[in-house]
């Protein structure tokens, strides 16, 4: 399988449509990034990642959409804000990985990491009808999504349990108004590239 | 008497209650009272704004709006909350956004309502200030002596700078001076704002697993007796991940990790018991009762 | 009636893309009194000059007007060539239809009838043009070097071998400046002092040669040729002359608890000190802040028994003054050189890096110093906390220095090289050290230094990790350093014994002060700027003031004692004419008219205007030429109207604006746009 990039004549490299849309939504200037690695020095989660999150800035620059937005990296990063607290170029990183995360949503693009995705959702089904989280339904959803039913059951969720930490009655937010704001009203941009 | 509007979020009601509990002590004692907002949702934490940007900050703002009503400061002492809540203001600074937000929210005005002005408070903002912390120095009645800490601060309460304004970004001391003003040794660590995996807690419990154990590892390396945080996500993941950090690791931490409010009431006189100490899942009841028993 | 030659310049395509400049040149020979108008490829060249010259001698032109660039420019061209061809040098009018036309309008129609317009007033003001000549200034053949950095040793003693007298005036206790807190030099690993304490040696001994240490430039008046200066010498409280320099008050003195400047705060100084032991002149200095004896005299001058005092007693030659005053000297120079040199960024405003919070995190100078046998530890590199010698060391390239987030987005040109030779010398000082390099790119450019980097990194074995480094914090007894290889694209971990911080290149503290002193202008970061970044690199906008070395910005060694020679030059030409040609277009006032408001003496920059009294007692102002820069504010302020500027008289300004304002139907041409 070749894996390589092509730039062919006429193409302007800076106008690439991944680059603009990533710009346009996050307002970050990724154009400027000259590749120091300082983001990726300091970010937690870089062990356990396939691109560093340099390398998602580079796939961004060159105009590789399927290269960023089916990495691993973009569900690890924790948006944890180091990134972009130290980028000698001031740019914010952690932004842009949230602008590819909604992205790679709205094009229903098959993430890299299925169960930080599956949390994601639950949270927010849960959020929606009840207006507030409901955690043990978000941890047994994602365990059984993942097809990893006692994952952390015994040896943290127990435990939680005991201790008095779990709610098994969900809370609720008094009222169906939360539901609404999940709906998309008026001319809202969608994500599509 | 002080008030604030009072936003626990989704954590101080469920696995953070620890953390509500020893907050209203606290507050009682320094004669603040605190009005939880009627109806309150939760602000959308990581998973909002990660897919829809809009949501991530119409869930905030309906918020915003219903403690506006109240006129009265909001203290968020969750650091997620207080984080996105913080975001929400500064973001619909930005017309477009704000008006965005606002037909999220079928209409809603948040400037009229006054949900863009007002003014929010995350825990250290409202117990660490100078005048607060002076203040609470004078309900000490069993100073933290002999006990030495870590203050760890995380991610959300620092970070964006622009929006969070810490005293200092990679070596804030607001709650390490307050810690000292209950009398606790507080000792200098490197990793007062390193991430804890957040919520990939769920999904990829390794990277948490992996991160506890180094912060957890150098908070024993320096000397500490255990941890303080200002933020459930923090205390969650380094509280009750320690059997799987020695499952994976070998190494047994047994260090217990504090809210800063469990420590401000150890030092007001509350009992572990009337702290909910027994809650934690690290057993820190037998570390609250040893500062006790040093007191003569 | 005139007879005014016009030359319209296409400038290659520079002008000619966006300005039709033949149309120009017909246009404007329509007027009755333009004899010639010609257009041409290149005025400036030859051919072009030689253009005008003969049509100066066809058609018995007594003025010319050149539209082409900035007078800024190529006045003094165009002015020579008509002066070649018998005509006053100041009967010549540049119209700027380059920076001020054909450079900022794309649309050709817009800049041909702007061109058009400024050409005709400029004939216009022609017709108002005389002979002007500048008048001769006398110079004083001094010169002054202010800094004894290698710089300002080069260029002091470039022009005292030429047999001009030269002060050079160091602030800091002795000569030497960074040069003399190193130990080794890239890329050749001479040993600095070895190179340079010849030089300095040199220049306190060169009858040429005043030498001002511990001194301080004031204030700076006048113009080229004619600067008077006023020189502080600050009190060392040991006098020289009696000083032999053998060093005996140094270990005598009870309070060495003080750090030490030289040593970047990796030593300890006395309160008598020399910055190091071969400083030129030998005499150590006092702290006065710090000394017992000074301090018990500030409390109460009167007593003669002074507290401590232990320096003096012991001294053979009683050389110890502690009631010693500072002074002032003023003195006259012909051209100045600027060599004041740089500083370092302090990398405290890293948070992340640790530096001032953790000890074993320090900056390269320190090293420098560490290494230095000289130094505060004899030449032995030892970790701050337990003085170990390190075994595994990182150093963090660009710390400083290609960053926006600290205000510094320029790049220091010489920490890539300092770098690679602290990788080298550490490993010759220790043969088990590892070294690890954290860079984003090695700028590498000058000669011999692509092949010391390869050396660093085959034959010293320095592992060169690309990527900036995020965090450094301590673990146990070492430090970590987070980076990232970018190469590999994978997380690095070091463990470090010692961190290095390569921090970047900036300039001195006060150097905006000091330019403010010497009239010249600065770049947003403190840098002085020179005069044409490629054409005239060591001159300054100020005429008679040079500049050398990294006050102009960063650069090594040879490029520094190479700009000093050229700063020399200039001023040994400066100062080999008797007299210099001052400006021509002053003002004068007309004293006949002069009420003596003296209101043109309150808006001079140069401080030109004097008040004289005439012989009818009456008070009048009156310019002086030689100081006067032809800026024109007094004429314009003058009340009475009584002050004119040469070659800028109210007529012709006058002139210039009726062509402008004529009614279309007055015009003589159609304008095209609006």
């Amino acid at each position: 399988m070749s894996n390589q990039i092509i730039f062919k004549s006429g193409e302007s490299v800076a106008g690439n449509e991944l680059l603009q849309s990533v710009r346009e939504r996050s307002g970050v200037q990724v154009e400027v990034c000259y590749q120091c690695g300082k983001c990726s020095a300091g970010c937690p989660a870089a062990e356990f990642m396939d691109l560093m999150p340099r390398q998602v800035m580079r796939a961004v620059q060159l105009g590789q959409a399927e290269l960023a937005l089916r990495s691993r990296t973009i569900w690890l990063c924790a948006s944890c804000q180091t990134c972009s607290a130290r980028c000698p170029m001031e740019l914010d990183v952690a932004r842009v990985m949230d602008v590819l995360r909604q992205m790679a949503r709205s094009q229903r693009i098959q993430p890299a990491e299925k169960g930080v995705v599956l949390g994601y959702d639950l949270f927010l089904e849960s959020v929606k009808r009840l207006g507030r989280l409901y955690e043990v339904g978000l941890v047994a959803g994602v365990n059984f999504g993942t097809l990893n039913p006692l994952a952390n059951v015994f040896d943290v969720g127990l435990p939680m349990f005991l201790k008095g930490k779990l709610n098994l009655v969900p809370g609720w937010s008094g009222s169906g108004e939360v539901k609404r704001i999940f709906v998309k009203k008026g001319a809202e941009p969608d994500a599509d590239v | 008497m002080q008030t604030y509007s009072y936003y626990p979020g989704c954590s101080l009601h469920g696995t953070a209650k620890e953390y509500d509990h020893s907050l209203k002590l606290v507050m009682s004692k320094l004669g603040i009272q605190l009005h939880e907002i009627p109806g309150w949702n939760c602000c959308g934490a990581t998973a909002a704004h990660s897919t829809d940007e809009i949501l991530g900050l119409a869930l905030p703002a309906r918020n915003l709006i219903l403690a506006a009503a109240r006129n009265q400061p909001l203290l968020a002492p969750c650091a997620m909350c207080f984080n996105r809540t913080k975001i929400t203001q500064h973001e619909i600074q930005n017309p477009a956004t704000r008006k965005a937000v606002e037909e999220r929210l079928d209409g809603a005005d948040l400037e009229a309502t006054g949900a863009s002005r007002l003014e929010v408070l995350s825990l250290l903002q409202a117990l660490a200030s100078d005048e607060m912390r002076a203040a609470a120095a004078k309900w000490v009645v069993r100073p933290l002596e002999g006990l030495k800490v870590v203050c760890y601060y995380g991610c959300l309460l620092v970070r964006p700078a622009e929006v969070m304004h810490p005293d200092s970004l990679e070596n804030p001391q607001a709650m390490d001076r307050l810690m000292e003003a209950m009398g606790a040794k507080v000792l200098d660590w490197p990793f007062k704002t390193e991430c804890c995996g957040a919520s990939l807690a769920i999904a990829r419990s390794d990277v948490v697993v992996a991160l506890g154990r180094r912060l957890l590892s150098m908070a024993r390396g320096v000397g500490a007796d255990a941890i303080v945080t200002a933020c459930p996500m923090c205390h969650s993941n380094l509280d009750t991940r320690q059997a799987q950090i020695k499952a994976r690791y070998g190494e047994s931490f047994d260090l217990p990790i504090f809210y800063v409010t469990e420590l401000m009431g150890l030092a007001f006189g509350f009992t572990p018991r009337q702290l909910s100490l027994s809650m934690h899942v690290t057993n820190a009841t037998r570390l609250a009762e040893r500062i006790g028993r040093t007191q003569g | 009636m005139a007879r005014i030659g016009v030359f319209v310049c296409h400038c290659g395509s520079n002008i000619a893309a966006t300005v039709d400049v033949k149309k120009v040149a017909e246009t404007v020979g329509q007027l009755p009194d333009v004899v010639y108008a010609t257009n041409y490829m290149f005025m400036c060249s030859e051919p072009g000059q030689k253009l005008i010259q003969d049509a100066i001698r066809e058609h018995n032109l007594d003025r010319v007007v050149v539209a082409a660039c900035s007078p800024t420019m190529h006045f003094r061209t165009f002015s020579g060539a008509i002066q070649r061809a018998g005509l006053n040098g100041y009967m010549l009018e540049m119209a700027n239809i380059r920076e001020q036309c054909s450079w900022v309008h794309p649309d050709k129609a817009v800049g041909t009838d702007k061109a058009t317009d400024i050409v005709m007033m400029a004939a216009a003001k022609t017709r108002w043009s005389e002979p002007l000549f500048p008048r001769e200034i006398g110079v004083t053949r001094r010169a002054l070097v202010i800094g004894g950095g290698i710089a300002g040793i080069q260029a002091a003693l470039d022009i005292a071998n030429a047999g001009v007298e030269v002060v050079l005036v160091e602030r800091s206790p002795s000569i030497g400046g960074r040069m003399a807190q190193l130990d080794k030099t890239f890329p050749t690993l001479d040993c600095s002092g070895c190179i340079l304490t010849p030089r300095m040696t040199e220049v306190a001994q060169h009858p040429n040669i005043t030498l001002y240490t511990w001194s301080e430039v004031q204030a700076v008046r006048g113009f080229v040729g004619n600067f008077e200066v006023d020189i502080l010498h600050k009190p060392r409280y040991v006098d020289a002359s009696l000083c032999t320099g053998c060093g005996e008050c140094l270990t005598r003195c009870p309070w060495k608890k003080f750090t030490s400047e030289f040593d970047e705060g990796m030593g300890r100084r006395a309160a008598i000190y020399r910055p190091f032991p071969q400083a030129v002149p030998n005499v150590p200095v006092i702290d006065a802040e710090q000394c017992q004896a000074i301090l018990s005299l500030r409390e109460n001058p009167e007593r003669d028994k002074v507290r401590c005092g232990a320096c003096l007693k012991f001294c053979p030659r009683k050389a110890v003054d502690f009631r010693q005053q500072p002074t002032v000297g003023t003195e006259k120079f012909g051209a100045i050189v600027l060599a004041n040199g740089y500083s370092l960024f302090d990398p405290a405003v890293y948070g992340e890096y640790g530096y001032g919070r953790y000890p074993d995190v320090i900056t390269s100078i320190q090293l420098e110093r560490l290494m230095n046998a000289a130094g505060p530890t004899g030449g032995e590199i030892r970790r701050p906390s337990d003085g170990h010698h390190p075994r595994s060391v990182a150093f963090l390239a660009c710390v400083g220095s290609r960053d926006q987030r600290v205000g510094r987005p320029y790049c220091s040109k010489i920490c890539c090289m300092y770098t690679a030779k602290h990788a080298i010398m550490l490993k010759e000082h220790d043969p088990h050290v590892q070294s690890y390099v954290f860079y984003m790119d090695v700028r590498a450019g000058g000669k011999g230094y692509e092949e010391f980097i390869r050396r660093a990194q085959e034959e010293y074995g320095t592992a060169y990790l690309r990527g900036r480094v995020s965090k450094v914090y301590p673990e146990g007894d070492h430090m970590v350093v987070m980076g990232e290889d970018t190469l590999l694209g994978m997380p690095v971990r070091v463990e470090a014994d010692l961190v290095v911080l390569a921090t970047g290149v900036q300039p001195q503290p006060d150097a905006d002060a000091m330019a403010r002193i010497l009239g010249i202008s600065y770049d947003g970061y403190g840098f002085i700027n020179e005069s044409h970044p490629k054409l005239n690199p060591v001159e300054s906008n100020t005429a008679g003031i040079l500049l050398a070395g990294c006050t102009i910005g960063p650069k090594d060694i040879p490029e520094s004692v190479a700009q000093a020679s050229a700063a020399a030059a200039k001023a040994l030409g400066l100062l080999s004419q008797p007299t210099l040609l001052g400006e021509a277009m002053t003002s004068w006032v007309n004293q006949a008219r002069c009420a003596g408001c003296f209101s043109c003496e309150a808006v001079c920059p140069y401080h030109a205007v004097e008040r004289v009294t005439l012989r009818d007692g009456r008070r009048a102002a009156q310019v002086n030429e030689g100081l006067c820069k032809g800026c024109g504010l007094c004429a314009s302020v003058c009340p009475g109207k009584v002050i004119t500027l040469r070659g800028f008289s109210d007529q012709a300004l006058l002139e210039q604006m009726n062509v402008l304002l004529l009614q279309p139907g007055e015009r003589i041409y159609a304008r095209n746009s609006l």
